[in-house]
């Protein structure tokens, strides 16, 4: 075989199976988000960026990846470091740190609706300490602070170890030479986080930034559980076209606009964490 | 000042001992080869000196001052990796002002010694570029542009050359130990290559299974050395051994041929480099085996009463394998080791 030929030989089956599976199924999408049966236009655009509900969903899916994702990074940074240093046990740290991953975000909603819910342990708790008479309804309209910090507690207890496992890695790459080189020309150890690891870890903040930023514009099932209406978002929204108002065109319209939320976001992180030109990482 | 001294230092990892009860003194600007076989303790000695690495038992002092307890940074020393360790994220010039940096020297302070430095190291048209558009040699030439930028009291260096090629090793050789003379510092330098020990120390440390065999010069470590382990060590090809039978008082016999010796009752081991046999009227009797001519000598592999022996002829001499020599050692170049303890018997 040519051997010229053959990578894209061995990537063909691949390529294959996305287009039909990725590509086609983004095209019919499309098609459908810039048409009303007859010919191109932008009214399912209009439509779901002129109705009323719009502008809140979008800010409230903004407002809670703004919330989310730097907690989650700062912590993911701080237990990657943590579990680096550690000489015995890592596994085991890493594997209970790790086991949200493995529950879906429907389930972890209702987790922490069974702590928050009128019924929940939160408020026996808070019984039990005699600091409330009777059980009280946490996530109601009238605390929407409640609500937003209870998603934000899911959100961050649930996806955090997707950061984790990255960083992890990323960090067990860097060469300990270097730590040892810093600290001998005077970094203390915050300066070498500083000036080692988090540069050096560039390629994998990047990673773990993409997907956790793109994951949280797609938030949809932790809200649906603890907020229900009261905290609309846009994936949520889109839903509700979908499945709720028969809409597929403006369903697939809010899609792309999702979509093209996740994009721009992309580029800004790729172009933020870049790693100079000439230097090798 | 910044003399070096190491009392009792032991170090153990696990069950395992990396180094038994070091002791040895540095003079301000000496500078000191540490000479040994990859696994005898070089690096962790270093290391525990740098303070990258605690001894189990032991005391460090440097300028006089006790720095056990003493971060890397605080000790006045400045280091150059094995693998060089130069940050691929920063310029030559950050990497070489890296420490700068971190003691907060002014900008214009910073550059002036980064300039000056790299000067010094040649790579003043690199100060640029990433570690990544350097070779192997300009890289080494960063790393220790970036310890003498410090302007340190001690500079350590573990095996700074060991990733360079042979001709390049050569050259770096020559050119460190001018700019390290010129910097007045005192240098403590790791190699398992005896050339480069030999030719770089103002003292050789000889370290053998995590000991110091011997700290002397490197013509007395090659004369003189204190222990068998040395002698066989340092010198390609190293020194010949043969069993040495007490043959009346001062007199030994080896291999039949009747030698002056020291007094001792009890059988010694003689030894003797293969340079300094002579063809002779009297003396071995050898049967050559293996001849190789290099050049400005010839080296003859043979058999002394069963023991292997090596000569390094001079050039014009005509041996085939096979031959019978009769060989004499240079009476002032005998040596003699007690095969009890190893060690040499004067
Ligand atoms: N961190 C460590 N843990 C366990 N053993 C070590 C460690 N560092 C070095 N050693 C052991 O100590 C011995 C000496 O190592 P080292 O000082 O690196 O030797 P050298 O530099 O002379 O080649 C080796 O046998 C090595 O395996
Ligand atoms: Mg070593």
């Amino acid at each position: 075989m040519n051997a010229r030929l053959l990578p894209y030989v061995l990537i063909l089956p691949v390529t294959l199976f996305l287009c039909l599976f990725f590509l086609y199924p983004f095209l019919l999408v499309s098609k459908q988000a810039f048409s009303t049966g007859a010919g191109f236009t932008l009214d399912n655009f209009r439509e779901v960026t002129g109705y009323w509900k719009f502008p809140i969903t979008m800010r409230n899916t903004l407002l809670l990846a703004a919330a989310v994702v730097p907690i989650q990074l700062a912590l993911a940074l701080l237990m990657a470091t943590m579990v680096n240093k550690m000489k015995k046990g890592r596994d085991l740290v890493l594997y209970v740190w790790t086991i949200p991953l493995g529950i879906s975000d429907l389930a972890a909603g209702i987790i922490w609706l069974a702590i928050f819910d009128q019924s929940g342990f939160l408020n026996s708790m808070m019984n039990g300490l005699g600091l409330v008479d009777k059980p009280v309804n946490l996530l109601t309209f009238q605390n929407p602070g409640i609500v937003f910090l209870a998603i934000m507690l899911a959100e961050i207890w649930r996806a955090t170890a997707i950061m984790l496992v990255i960083l992890v890695a990323g960090i067990g790459l860097i060469p300990k030479e270097y730590y040892e080189a810093a600290e001998v020309f005077g970094a203390s150890p915050w300066k070498r986080f500083l000036r080692i690891t988090l540069p050096l870890l560039r390629p994998s903040l990047q990673t773990a930034l993409v997907l956790r930023v793109i994951l949280a514009f797609e938030i949809f099932a932790v809200v649906a559980a603890l907020g229900g209406t009261l905290f609309p978002v846009l994936m949520g929204e889109t839903y509700a076209y979908q499945f709720d108002l028969l809409n597929s065109g403006a369903a697939a319209a809010l899609a792309l606009i999702i979509l093209a939320i996740s994009i721009a976001f992309t580029l800004i992180i790729l172009r933020v964490l870049r790693v100079p030109k000439g230097a090798t990482i | 000042m910044a003399q070096i001294e190491i009392k009792n230092v032991a170090k153990r990892f696990g069950s395992y001992q990396a180094l038994h009860d070091i002791n040895l003194t540095i003079q301000d600007q000496e500078f000191m080869v540490l000479l040994g076989a990859s696994g005898c303790g070089k690096t962790t000695l270093l290391r525990i000196i740098a303070g990258l690495e605690t001894a189990t038992v032991g005391e460090v002092s440097i300028g006089g001052r006790r720095v056990d307890h003493l971060a890397p940074k605080d000790r006045g020393i400045a280091m150059v990796f094995q693998n060089y360790a130069v940050f691929p994220h920063l310029t030559v010039f950050e990497n070489i002002g890296f420490g700068l940096r971190m003691k907060k020297l002014p900008n214009d302070e910073v550059k002036g010694r980064v300039e000056r430095t790299a000067e010094l190291m040649h790579i003043e048209q690199l100060l640029k570029r990433y570690s990544g558009e350097l070779s192997g040699g300009q890289r080494q030439r960063v790393a220790v542009a970036r310890a003498l930028a410090m302007e340190p009291d001690v500079i350590l260096m573990d095996e700074p050359l060991s990733n360079l090629d042979a001709l390049l090793r050569m050259e770096m050789r020559a050119e460190l130990k001018g700019v390290l003379a010129e910097s007045n510092t005192t240098a403590i330098y790791v190699t398992h290559d005896q050339v480069e020990a030999m030719s770089m120390a103002d003292r050789i440390s000889v370290m053998h299974q995590g000991e110091i065999v011997q700290a002397a010069s490197p013509i007395e470590v090659y004369r003189n050395p204190a222990a068998e382990f040395v002698a066989g060590f340092i010198g390609n090809p190293p020194m010949n051994f043969l069993p040495a039978a007490p043959a009346g008082e001062g007199k030994w016999s080896v291999a039949g041929q009747v030698m002056d010796g020291p007094s001792s009752g009890k059988p010694l081991k003689f030894a003797i480099r293969p340079e300094d046999m002579r063809p002779a009227d009297e003396g071995l009797t050898a049967t050559a085996k293996v001849v190789e001519p290099l050049g400005a000598h010839l080296l003859i592999t043979c058999e002394v009463q069963g023991s292997m022996f090596r000569a390094v002829l001079d050039s014009d001499m005509s041996v085939k394998p096979g031959d019978q020599l009769t060989l004499a050692p240079q009476p002032d170049r005998m040596r003699w080791f007690d095969p009890d303890t190893t060690l040499a018997v004067a």
